[in-house]
């Protein structure tokens, strides 16, 4: 007996899970066939829809119809990004939906940068707020520079910022990771203290909040890194809050970052409730069919095992994610080898300014209104083969501040398709 | 304002330093300039390679006697700088038997310790050697830190008195008749260590006696002394990996060519080089092609280096010289011997004298050969001490510690630490509590960041070769944040962000060359983490803040 399922997923990051997630909603049995961890530990955590086009971007909606033609919000449409922003909505507890305009939200390197969502843990934090605030820093954690993040702040933002950096708690190793130290605010763990020869411990929540306090001054607001506890860190903020008096929120970072950790395991849980079969750890390697794709192939300890479906979509991600590889001569879409445009000599792909406009940027397959996969003559790869995400060509998501959004918007629309062509041809 | 020295020494390579080192040991008056940070020059763009001499046992006897003298030398005085790693030269079938066992014999005639290994010993000791390969030949070739070597040689002018400036352009030689008296600089900033913010300022230095030890940029210091110094730049591309695909040096044994050596370096290995004459030393083509034939080229010695990770390319560019009217035209001909020019005999102008040529094995040989031609000429009878006393993170470097316990760091981290700072590991490793790792890809901690910033100022590209931190996988990706964080409260906001655009921009800059495969993915994760998570490049100024969602408290 073959494994076979209507809508077969390839990819697990926001995209994959958008598209898993919407297919399934609309009826279909689903297939997501996940490889490597996801980029996700490497993201923000923020939902970004749109943050700059010609300039920094206020209401993402507006600006979408002076996008490119090429672009895949102008695929998908204004009801398409609507359409991914609910299903976040259904799965999260993120904050923004009450307007349909960008929130400001400082990061990890002092700037503010504009998002459409984001978690309720960054919600006290946002710039358009113009309470004073506090940032913390840790000597250990190297990613944020609490003193520095706030100088450089205070230049863009109506409020005053201060940055203080304190010793973490306890005895963690000088290279502790931040999940380690995330779990310990988690559980709440006693720390050991020693002050004029007495021990004393305290639950780390409190002696944290005790670490802070003198240096909290008029700030009404307090900026962790964002490391305050790996799954209940509503519950630290808490804790800290009724501590500090104070509003306290977490400062996006890099990676591995814990929002975007916490963000894929609302969406695993999501795709568990909607009986979405997960099959992950193994690269697709190969597929089977002709015009029409018949299964792709999985490697698993040597051996090679289709997985069936009627209709697929291909959300393997981006260069960094791995969907797009490249040699010295050409740009690829390894699974299927999928056409994917790029500028022949490799100087191009690049620009000489580490910000400047860049070509790899943009690189990604090119689709039809629908989603299909086009090959190199317009024509589609294959007739049931959609694509969502990191994998689409023809946007820059580090520039435009979209990768979320596009993600989500047409992932929705690629597993709804999918489902309705699995009802269409029973 | 004006100020004096006995020597002022133009050029921060590893001639320059090594001059300046010696000159001071001797009890001169030395200052040192640097238009860039030290090593800015060819020095920073070698491959990396120790000589055995067994590169010139054939073609040129001298050099290699003098190269396995030097290659002892700095084995003893420079130990934390140096990786005995051991080399071959390996003949592949169809490769000229005669020329093997030319090598094999010229070898023996310059001293230098060489053993005829057989293929399969050969493969033993280098697995990823190609099947194709029939024997070889064992050399004590060994890998070298040119950073490394030049600051420990500016910090030990330094200790002995020097003054040493970096980031300090001469703007003009001054001449008073028909005698040199000093230069002009122009410091990016101001004297002393570098910073950013500041703007900067313009000063006379006069000296008894200048040397011209700026390389390939010799004929441009001459002009502005109103001699002529005709210098034949020759540029060399290097491609760096992502690891140690040999853990020897391995050449190619054959006459001549290009992409013929491999060398270990650090967590690298670098594949070298190309030689082709160039007209500017500072703006020549960076081509592709370069980068392609010494991956396909040097495939065929060892096969994985085919499919392995590039992680960036540079380009060096040789100070050739040769004396008028010899007339090579092939740049690969071209003696690497040295010449000392003496201004006052060759063009009537006292008070000068201009280094070029010259291999980095025997700078400090060099050195000691151009500082007696200073010391004769000023009148002052000293002895060289260089060859004898070690350089600072050499003395007493007999010992490995492992550090772990120590300083709360795993052991590779502390064990690398070590490695870099040799000597001076306790006193760097201790200063600074606590200690976390900046640099992940490398394994350099806060205490050598810090203790860097402490000679180098806001440069953090200077920062990056005391260290190595951003020099790994990642380019920096992760850790140039970080890095310029570590300048923070001792130098403002405004400031560290220059320096960090600075240091961002410059690795970009090479791994450029080597965009495709895993390294175009690491650029593409860069290029978002630093886009994307942290709005480097958006514009956030003079925001009209009430457009934006308030938040729980507004809306």
């Amino acid at each position: 007996m073959a494994i076979e399922d209507d809508v077969v997923v390839v990819g697990g990051g926001i995209a994959g899970m958008a598209t898993a997630l919407s297919a399934a909603r609309e009826g279909a049995q689903v297939r997501l066939l996940s490889h490597k961890e996801s980029t996700l530990r490497h993201a923000s955590g923020l939902i970004d829809v749109l943050g700059y086009a010609d300039g920094l971007v206020a209401d993402p909606f507006e600006a979408i119809s002076g996008l490119p033609e090429e672009h895949p919000y102008r695929t998908v449409g204004e009801e398409g990004i609507r359409d991914g922003l609910d299903l976040l909505d259904s799965v999260t507890d993120y904050a923004g939906g009450h307007t349909d305009r960008n929130a400001l939200v400082p990061t990890f390197g002092g700037r503010i940068k504009p998002t459409a969502r984001y978690p309720k843990t960054s919600a006290s934090g946002l710039a358009s707020d113009d309470r004073d605030s506090l940032l913390v820093g840790f000597e250990t954690v190297v990613d944020f520079d609490a003193p520095l993040a706030a100088e450089r702040l205070s230049a863009d933002v109506p409020f005053d910022a201060r940055g203080v950096t304190v010793a973490f708690l306890g005895d963690f190793r000088t290279d502790a990771r931040i999940t380690r130290l995330a779990h310990a605010l988690d559980e709440n763990e006693r720390i050991e203290r020693t002050r004029n020869g007495i021990s004393t411990s305290l639950p780390a929540r409190t002696a944290l909040a005790e670490r802070v306090k003198p240096h909290l001054g008029d700030a009404e607001r307090v900026g962790f890194p964002a490391m305050l506890g790996e799954e209940r860190p509503g519950e630290v903020i808490a804790s800290l809050e009724a501590e500090l008096g104070a509003d306290v929120f977490e400062v996006p970072m890099g990676p591995p970052s814990l929002p975007g950790m916490r963000l894929e395991t609302a969406f695993h849980d999501a795709l568990k409730d909607e009986g979405v079969r997960t099959t992950s750890g193994n690269p697709v390697v190969d597929f089977e069919g002709g015009d029409e794709l018949e299964a792709v192939v999985v490697e698993r300890n040597g051996a090679e095992i289709p997985f069936y479906g009627d209709q697929f979509v291909l959300a393997t991600g981006g260069l960094v994610g791995k969907g797009i590889d490249s040699t010295r001569e050409r740009v690829s879409e390894p699974i299927f080898d999928c056409h994917v445009p790029a500028p022949e000599d490799r100087y191009d792909w690049s620009d000489p300014e580490a910000f400047g406009e860049h070509s790899f940027a943009r690189f990604g397959v090119e689709t039809d209104d629908e989603l299909r996969v086009l090959d190199a003559d317009g024509e589609p790869e294959f007739d049931n083969l959609r694509a969502a995400g990191g994998v689409l060509g023809g946007y820059d998501f580090a520039a435009e501040k979209s990768g979320s959004g596009v993600s989500l918007s047409t992932g929705v629309v690629a597993g709804r398709i999918a489902s309705e062509q699995v009802n269409v041809n029973p | 304002m004006a100020t004096d020295a006995d020597v002022l020494v133009v050029g921060g390579g590893s001639t320059g330093t090594g001059i300046a080192r010696d000159l001071a040991m001797r009890g001169l008056d030395v200052t040192l300039v640097e238009k860039g940070n030290l090593t800015h020059g060819t020095t920073g763009r070698m491959h990396g390679l120790l000589h055995s001499g067994g590169r010139y046992a054939v073609s040129d006897q001298a050099s290699a006697e003098e190269c396995i003298e030097e290659n002892r030398v700095l084995r003893d005085i420079a130990s934390h700088c140096v990786e005995m790693t051991g080399g071959q030269f390996v003949q592949l079938e169809g490769d000229s038997d005669d020329y093997f066992e030319e090598k094999l014999e010229g070898c023996r005639d310059c001293g230098i310790p060489a053993e005829e290994l057989t293929a399969r010993e050969a493969r033993e000791q280098e697995p990823y050697l190609t099947e194709d390969v029939k024997r070889a030949i064992s050399v004590p070739d060994g890998a070298i830190d040119p950073f490394r070597l030049c600051v420990a040689n500016a910090a030990d002018a330094e200790m002995h008195g020097a003054r040493i400036e970096t980031h300090a352009e001469v703007t003009d030689v001054l001449v008073e008749g028909s005698d040199v008296t000093g230069v002009e600089v122009r410091h990016a900033s101001g004297p002393g260590k570098r910073d950013h913010a500041k703007p900067g300022t313009t000063e006379e230095i006069r000296a008894e006696y200048v040397v011209n030890a700026t390389g390939a940029w010799a004929g441009q210091l001459g002009d502005m002394a109103g001699v002529d110094v005709e210098v034949r730049p020759s540029k060399g591309a290097m491609v760096v990996m992502n690891c140690r695909q040999v853990d020897t040096v391995i050449n190619h044994c054959r006459p001549k060519g290009d992409a013929d050596i491999i060398v270990p370096h650090e967590t690298t290995a670098i594949l070298g080089t190309t030689d082709e004459e160039v007209d500017d030393p500072e703006n020549y083509p960076e081509e592709g092609w370069e980068v392609d034939m010494m991956i396909d080229e040097l495939s065929n010695l060892v096969p994985i280096l085919r499919d392995s990770r590039t992680i960036r390319s540079f380009w060096g560019v040789r100070p050739l010289y040769e004396p008028p009217g010899t007339g090579t035209t092939d740049p690969t001909d071209i003696t690497r011997d040295f010449f000392l020019l003496d201004h006052e005999e060759r063009d009537d102008l006292g008070g000068m004298a201009s280094i070029v040529g010259g291999k980095f094995t025997t700078y400090r040989m060099m050195a000691e050969q151009i500082s007696d031609h200073v010391c004769d000429k000023l009148g002052v009878r000293a002895t060289c001490h260089t060859a004898d006393e070690p350089l600072p993170g050499s003395h007493d470097f007999t010992l490995l510690h492992d550090y772990m316990e120590e300083f709360g760091l795993r052991s590779p981290i502390g064990r690398r630490s070590v490695q870099r700072l040799g000597s001076r590991a306790e006193g760097v490793l201790t200063s600074t509590d606590p200690n976390p790792v900046i640099c992940e890809c490398e394994a350099v901690t806060r205490a050598e960041i810090q203790d860097a910033i402490e000679g180098a100022g806001t440069d953090l590209n200077s920062v990056r070769i005391r260290t190595r931190a951003s020099m790994g996988n990642c380019q920096g990706g992760i850790c140039c944040q970080r890095m310029a964080s570590e300048l923070h409260p001792e130098y403002d906001e405004p400031t560290a962000r220059d320096a960090l655009d600075e240091l961002f921009q410059e690795r970009w800059k090479g791994e450029r060359h080597g965009l495709w495969g895993e390294q175009l993915s690491q650029a593409a994760l860069n290029y978002a983490l630093h886009a994307t998570t942290m709005n480097r490049d958006g514009d956030t100024e003079n925001i009209d803040f009430a457009a934006f969602d308030g938040g729980n408290r507004g809306d």
